[in-house]
């Protein structure tokens, strides 16, 4: 279907933007790479009457090593996070995920920032921030501020975005000596999403797990911590079946949704089975 | 409306578009371009990708208003001088289509995976047609076209 109509403006400045949307209120909406969005808008199951494209807000573009972090552009593309060399070095989490998100044209246009800013918990980046708490960078009609991915994904599809706020970057912990990392997706068809999806960190040393942080996808209406099994699995030996039997924990806390891709079982069983796999490639097992 | 300035297949052209026009609509209907069909609602099937500044697109999930400035390939841009390129070319001759509906969108992201891993295997081909639907052949002979233009060489 054809989306019903809306005004449309692309600012050149993040100031011109943020006031677009205030201005807008309740029925103005950010587009990024439109590959949320313009699919909801073409159902109508949104119709915004104003649409604010950041597209062209130079300062929501670029990866900068920042030391500690690397700072990653909102409008970078998955496609992007997938091949740039420092986010494979430093962050290589976040470009296996994306790799796994929809497909190659889907990839060219779908941003980090508008995968963060839509908020399903089913898609893979939100797991992955959470995992590696990632801080979300915002400005708004109050200025700029920093929001812990822990706290920024506040319901299904919402998040402490308050209103004229925009997403301008992603500050990406680098993931230092002795850490391994794995992303670990379960889907039944092509270019699907996750019927749940594990973002897995971890650091050995001396045969032993010393720290380990477990991002769920579709495990709840937010992306979730595993926090029971990554307190299961500090100190244990780093073996499978050690690895295993924390992994039992996986879905301690959770409140996975019953759907026609699974019941909530299931998914609890698919969290236990895949956090399993996660931190043994993670630990390198 | 707004105005917008496109390059589709090699020719710029200056239109007033509505906000909401799709691009896919803009090809089809202001251009006539309807090489490049429409398959679902849902941004799922590929039947309308297209080359935009040289990257794959499903240009039924872009605004025509986010295309000003930018560089189309259609399908129907991909022949030169009245020869078909190697991906249709070999599309027709490993029989890669029955009722042809997904085909364009096939052949553009076939393109697409070329330029960037010129020699793929069976299992990157797949994947790297992940986003295209075909309801007619089952694969097989649309992985053995893109395998069989791979080894004459395609790049582009
Ligand atoms: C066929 C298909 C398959 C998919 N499969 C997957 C999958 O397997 N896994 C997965 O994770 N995702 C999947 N996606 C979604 C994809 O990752 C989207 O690209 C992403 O969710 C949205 O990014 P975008 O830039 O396109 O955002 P848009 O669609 O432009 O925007 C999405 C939302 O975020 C808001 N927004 C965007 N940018 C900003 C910003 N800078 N500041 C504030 N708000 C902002 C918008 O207002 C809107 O509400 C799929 C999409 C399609 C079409
Ligand atoms: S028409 Fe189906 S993806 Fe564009
Ligand atoms: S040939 Fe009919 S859909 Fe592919």
């Amino acid at each position: 279907m054809i989306p019903s109509a809306f005004d449309y403006t692309r600012p050149t400045s993040v100031d011109e933007a943020i006031r677009a949307l205030t201005d807008a209120g309740e029925d103005g909406k950010v587009i990024a790479g439109g590959q949320s969005l313009l699919p909801l808008m073409r159902l109508r199951l949104a119709a915004p009457a104003m649409l604010v494209d950041v597209g062209a807000l130079g300062d929501l573009r670029g990866i900068r090593d920042e030391g500690d972090w690397l700072w990653i552009g909102a409008l970078t593309t998955h496609d992007e996070v997938v091949h740039d060399p420092l986010i494979r070095e430093h962050c290589g989490l976040l470009s296996q995920a994306a790799g796994t998100v929809a497909d190659p044209a889907v990839r060219h246009r779908g941003t980090l920032g508008g995968s963060l800013a839509h908020a399903d918990p089913a898609a893979d980046l939100p797991a992955v921030a959470v995992a590696l708490d990632a801080t979300l960078l915002a400005r708004g009609p109050g200025g700029e501020r920093s929001i812990g991915a822990g706290e920024f994904f506040q319901d299904y599809l919402t998040t402490a975005l308050g209103p004229g706020e925009i997403l301008t970057g992603v500050r990406v912990p680098k993931l230092g000596e002795g850490w391994g990392y794995h992303y670990e997706k379960f889907h039944r068809t092509a270019q699907a999403w996750a019927i749940v999806g594990v973002a897995a960190v971890a650091r050995r040393s001396n045969g032993q797990i010393g720290e380990a942080r477990i991002g769920l996808a579709n495990m709840g209406t937010v992306p979730v911590r595993a926090s029971a099994a990554e307190a299961a699995a500090a100190g244990a030996a780093a073996d499978r079946d050690a690895l295993r039997e924390a992994a039992q924990r996986a879905d301690e806390g959770t409140s996975p949704p019953s759907d026609l891709h699974g019941a909530a079982d299931y998914r609890r069983h698919l969290a236990r089975v895949l956090t399993g796999r996660a931190l043994a490639v993670a630990s390198g097992v | 409306m707004a105005r917008i300035t496109v390059t589709v297949d090699g020719v710029t052209y200056s239109d007033d578009v509505e906000p909401r026009l799709l691009l896919v609509h803009y090809l089809r209907e202001r251009l006539g371009k309807t090489g490049t069909p429409i398959g679902c609602d849902t941004s799922n099937c590929g039947a309308c990708t297209v080359q935009m500044d040289g990257a794959s697109v499903k240009s039924c999930s872009v605004l025509a208003v986010q295309a000003d400035g930018a560089d189309i390939t259609t399908i129907q841009g991909l022949a030169q001088d009245g020869e078909w390129h190697p991906l249709q070319r070999a599309f027709h001759e490993q029989h890669a289509l029955q009722c042809g509906y997904c085909t364009p969108g096939m052949i553009m992201a076939a393109v697409d995976l070329l330029r960037t891993n010129p020699h793929p295997t069976e299992q990157e081909i797949r994947e790297g047609l992940e986003g295209n639907l075909c309801r007619c052949t089952g694969y097989e002979n649309i992985v053995r076209a893109v395998k069989s233009a791979a080894e004459t060489g395609v790049t582009s």
